[in-house]
């Protein structure tokens, strides 16, 4: 495990706005609190992650979670949705890891990331509550009657649904197919497609995102 | 699954697909790249048309010259405020990097456009002339901004409209920029107007179209 940045000394860095009020890190032969000692661990840990370490890669995303639940509480995200914005978050560190600059701090990086998939989870859960309906009276006062209408409205969500799943790529579409749609264990899946289990989590996640992006879009 | 155990099998499935990545390059390294692309322009445009008119039209008018200026510093720091919001973290405030050179621009086109009804008479460029400014500006922000777009996407910028704003304003400068190398009309209104309307038209083209394409699920 590297821990270069708790070693003495200042670390170059590139530009120079300090003012700009931004945070850079010089680390230098003074105390340093432990709050700062667990960031500069996690500066480190994502440089390794960068080159490839996957020990440090994995303490240093459970190390974010609680970073990420913080964040999303500040942003005002609702308990139940925490945990949707943590793996948001997750997946969309692991896909732009490259833009993290180890001489800078990564809590700031990383609460910018979460901030912005807080702010998705919020207006994609508005766009639904405004689409939803919550009267409790209403199933009994207006049941379904099991007309025409409905049935038309129903084959054509149905139709939607398809189409939706079958525009996703190769990978994703296979997944919902096996897991979703044929209601296959993890194992069975794996064992059907070849593929390894974390492959499929990974893209079923991935296409339950996207179908929830397609069908809860504004029109 | 519980919500702690989901989170310990996504970042295990993670882990096992993590592999070495090229940091992207600081912000001010990736803006000199580009500017390297826009002074290969500058320079086969002098070679075609030669550094005497442009000096000689600078120390005529010393506000041209001023605007130019004003031009390149926008260009460059447009470019740069638009790198460093490509990557997360970075404070909003490199937003207003480019005012000042923006600032100096238009107050110098605005002079030289004052100066011109004050002491009309010089070589004034009708609609014809103003129109090719138009689509110089035009012609040339289009590659500089889809270069830019195209850089950025490797970026991930949480402000995706801010940024593409930013790319439209140093493409439109960078083309303002050069056009000052080739430019044989003296500041009017009409020429004035034609430069603003190309820039507006590239800076909200950008801000419609690269937010959608910088914007990354």
């Amino acid at each position: 495990m590297r821990f270069g940045l708790t070693a003495t000394g200042t670390i170059g860095l590139d530009g120079g706005f300090p003012v700009w009020g931004e945070r850079r890190f010089s680390v230098s032969s003074e105390p340093v609190t432990a709050k700062e000692q667990a960031e500069q661990r996690r500066m480190a840990w994502m440089a390794a992650a960068q080159a490839g370490d996957r020990r440090a890669y994995e303490r240093l995303l459970a190390d974010s979670v609680a970073l990420i639940r913080a964040v999303a509480r500040r942003q005002g995200v609702a308990v139940d949705l925490l945990d949707d914005v943590v793996q948001e978050t997750l997946l969309t560190v692991h896909r732009v890891r490259h833009t993290y600059d180890p001489m800078r701090s990564y809590d700031a990086w990383l609460a910018a990331i979460a901030g912005r998939r807080a702010i998705d989870a919020l207006r994609s859960h508005g766009r639904r509550d405004r689409r939803e309906m919550f009267d409790s009276e209403a199933l009994e006062s207006y049941p379904d009657s099991g007309d025409a209408s409905t049935e038309t409205e129903r084959i054509e969500q149905a139709r939607y649904l398809r189409e939706a799943i079958a525009e996703l790529p190769p990978g994703q579409r296979e997944a919902v197919e096996q897991l979703g749609l044929k209601e296959r264990s993890l194992a069975e899946a794996a064992e059907h497609t070849g593929r390894n289990t974390g492959a499929l989590k990974v893209n079923l996640h991935r296409a339950l995102k996207a179908l929830r992006n397609r069908l809860y879009r504004e029109p | 699954m519980s919500d702690l155990s989901r989170h310990d099998s996504l970042i295990n499935t993670l882990g096992a697909e993590l592999v070495p990545v090229r940091r992207l390059p600081p912000p001010w390294r990736r803006t000199l790249g580009w500017l390297l692309v826009v002074s290969a322009i500058a320079a086969v445009l002098l070679v075609r048309y030669g550094v005497a008119g442009m000096q000689q039209r600078w120390a005529a008018t010393p506000d041209l010259a001023w605007a130019g200026i004003g031009a390149l510093i926008t260009m460059m720091s447009a470019a740069w405020a638009a790198f460093a919001l490509g990557v997360p973290g970075r404070s909003s405030v490199w937003a207003w990097l480019p005012l000042p050179g923006a600032l100096l621009w238009l107050g110098a086109s605005g002079m030289g456009c004052l100066r011109k009804w004050i002491a009309p008479g010089t070589h004034a460029a009708d609609m014809h002339g103003a129109g090719d400014c138009l689509w110089f500006i035009i012609g040339f922000s289009v590659p500089l901004s889809a270069l830019l777009i195209w850089l950025l996407r490797r970026a991930f910028p949480l402000r995706p409209v801010l940024t593409a704003v930013l790319i439209g304003l140093a493409s439109a400068a960078a083309s303002a920029s050069l056009l000052e190398i080739c430019h044989s009309f003296d500041a009017t209104a009409t020429d004035l107007l034609m430069h603003a309307v190309a820039v507006t038209l590239v800076i909200a083209a950008n801000a419609v179209m690269g937010g959608r394409l910088l914007q990354r699920q």
